[in-house]
């Protein structure tokens, strides 16, 4: 029964969790403590999307924000438009930086919790997202259409969350929620922002690193493929001519 | 079972691979066609980016080109001075093919590419197989069929650089089958296809090649274009996934085998026949395609 197993683990980080969070507050009254059921999220040959669980608690009454992201990356984006009947590419536009991965849990509709200026700030929401786009070369109603031409196909991928996801508080003090990593989650060093609200106001904050890496013969293969590249492409020709060689013996006869 | 990609970085299911390679694979036994246009774009469909699907592809069509050419060999159906001649034009075309794609990819034009060079040769090999088939079909009910002349004397003929080939009864100039070798690489490296179904026609009606030596001889120098393919395109973009090909290559090899027993059971015209309502279905697929209305007219590029 893994699935026990791993609910059993939970709520031992979670009790864990409680028992420093009590020593904590006695010593300094931090208001937010959380952790990370994982820090590292191996991508394996059979590796199909994770979820990573995200415990912890607060002093006193206020509202969570968990946000989650990738490490920034420069993004290109094309526009199409119809040339002689088809749709061909016609415009291009180069984001500085957008995160490769994006995802947002709240405990309440953000728009109860955190007014404008705090989300912006904070970056909570895609429409929130400072996304690098070079204003001098586009007009702002040109730029807004970029923007969501970005974030439209991210969700589509499902790198950026569609949805807010919801925050459950355990009575009043303790919170989890399940981050949902998909299968095509790009890697690298990821942050995951908590923060604790109270009157519109972020009153406490907590960053946690998580990382995103291939592991075993699927990050040896990549690794190969970019800094052998040579060696790579004459390995792929080998096994495909040993394979066709092969084929040809076991058929021979039929 | 997911199995996940490490050079499509994605995660997929590791019998709807062996199945699609198993199908293709069947096809092509059948119809003694590589297969490779069939494949990718059934790969960029299931969503494997396009450089990859044919970067990938590449990789597969090799194996599967080692052992067609074994079995061709071994009844002497091999021309080796025509292939090594068609090699040569179709080294240098898959390597500027290559170069090409790339250039193509940093514009953000590769799909369109990739997809036109689809359109417009599958719609033309298709449409002149269909008809083909169709008059031979008509022919071999009215008449027992004349004998037709070895090939026809044109201005190919008058080119330089003449050289005798003797598994093909041909006395030609080199230039031709050089330009067909370099066009029908480029198109290797660009649609990730072996290129058969345009070098098997060209060999047969442009320079009039015996039908016995045409699959084995393209089948030779297929093996080195593509091999071609796969090394520039692992080294230049770093596209090709092993792990894909492999099991691409599983499934092939084994629907292979059993499709050319299938094939054996129907008429060379009803082969090219349905071969011909194959290729043009894909054809058109690909060209509604462009046509429609994108679900999105914003788009990601390619990662740096």
């Amino acid at each position: 029964m893994p699935g026990a197993a791993i609910r059993a683990s939970h709520l031992a980080c979670i009790v864990i969790c409680l028992a420093t969070f009590s020593a904590a507050n006695a010593a300094h009254a931090q208001s937010l403590v959380a952790d990370l059921s994982k820090r590292l999220v191996a991508i394996t040959a059979g590796f199909a999307g994770t979820d990573v669980l995200l415990f912890g608690a607060v002093e006193g009454e206020g509202d969570i924000v968990i946000v989650v992201r990738g490490p920034d990356r420069p993004v290109t984006m094309y526009r199409k438009s119809r040339v002689l009947g088809i749709w061909v590419n016609t415009a291009q536009m180069t984001f500085q930086r957008a995160p490769s991965f994006y995802a947002i849990a709240t405990s309440k509709p953000i728009r109860e919790i955190a007014p404008d200026v705090v989300r912006a700030r904070h970056e909570m929401g895609t429409d929130a997202l400072r996304l690098g786009l070079p204003t001098a070369k586009a007009s702002p109603n040109v730029a807004r259409d970029w923007r969501r031409g970005l974030i439209r196909n991210f969700q589509r991928n499902g790198l950026y969350g569609k949805e807010v996801g919801s925050v459950t508080f355990l009575g009043n003090k303790l919170f989890r929620v399940e981050l949902r990593l998909p299968a095509n989650v790009p890697t690298g060093a990821y942050q995951v922002m908590t923060y604790l609200l109270k009157d519109g106001r972020v009153v406490s904050a907590q960053t946690m690193p998580l990382f995103v890496s291939k592991i075993g013969a699927e990050a040896y293969v990549f690794d190969f493929a970019r800094q052998h590249a040579a060696y790579y492409g004459l390995i792929a020709i080998v096994i495909a001519l040993m394979a066709g060689w092969l084929a040809h013996l076991a058929f021979r006869k039929g | 079972m997911q199995i996940y990609l490490p050079i499509a970085e994605m995660s997929v299911n590791v019998f709807l691979i062996l199945g699609m390679g198993g199908a293709i694979g069947f096809l092509s036994g059948l119809f003694g066609v590589g297969g490779g246009f069939l494949m990718t774009p059934l790969l960029i469909f299931i969503g494997v980016p396009p450089a990859v699907a044919v970067a990938t592809e590449a990789n597969q069509i090799v194996a599967s080109s080692v052992s067609g050419v074994l079995a061709h060999w071994r009844r002497g159906n091999v021309d080796f001075k025509m292939g090594s001649v068609l090699l040569v034009g179709g080294i240098a075309g898959s390597t500027f093919g290559v170069g090409l794609f790339s250039i193509l990819r940093g514009l953000g034009q590769i799909d369109l590419v990739i997809s036109l060079s689809y359109v417009i040769f599958l719609g033309i090999v298709g449409m002149l197989m269909l008809v083909e088939s169709l008059r031979t079909m008509r022919q071999r009910k009215a008449t027992a069929g004349k004998r037709r002349k070895l090939h026809q004397h044109t201005w190919i003929h008058g080119l330089p650089l003449k050289t005798r080939f003797r598994r093909s009864k041909l006395y030609i100039s080199a230039l031709m089958p050089l330009a067909i070798g370099f066009f029908v690489g480029v198109l290797s490296a660009i649609m990730g296809v072996g290129g058969g179904f345009i070098m098997v026609p060209a060999m047969i009606y442009l320079l009039g090649m015996p039908t016995a030596v045409v699959i084995g001889t393209s089948l030779f120098q297929i093996i080195f274009v593509t091999a071609n393919v796969t090394f520039l395109q692992a080294y230049a973009n770093q596209t090709v996934d092993v792990v894909l090909a492999i099991l691409l290559l599983t499934g092939a090899v084994i629907g292979a085998q059993f499709g050319a027993r299938a094939g054996a059971r129907l008429h060379g015209e009803q082969l090219r026949g349905l071969l011909a309502v194959m290729v043009l279905a894909v054809c058109g697929k690909l060209f509604f395609d462009l046509l429609v209305t994108p679900v999105d007219l914003y788009s990601l590029g390619v990662a740096h």
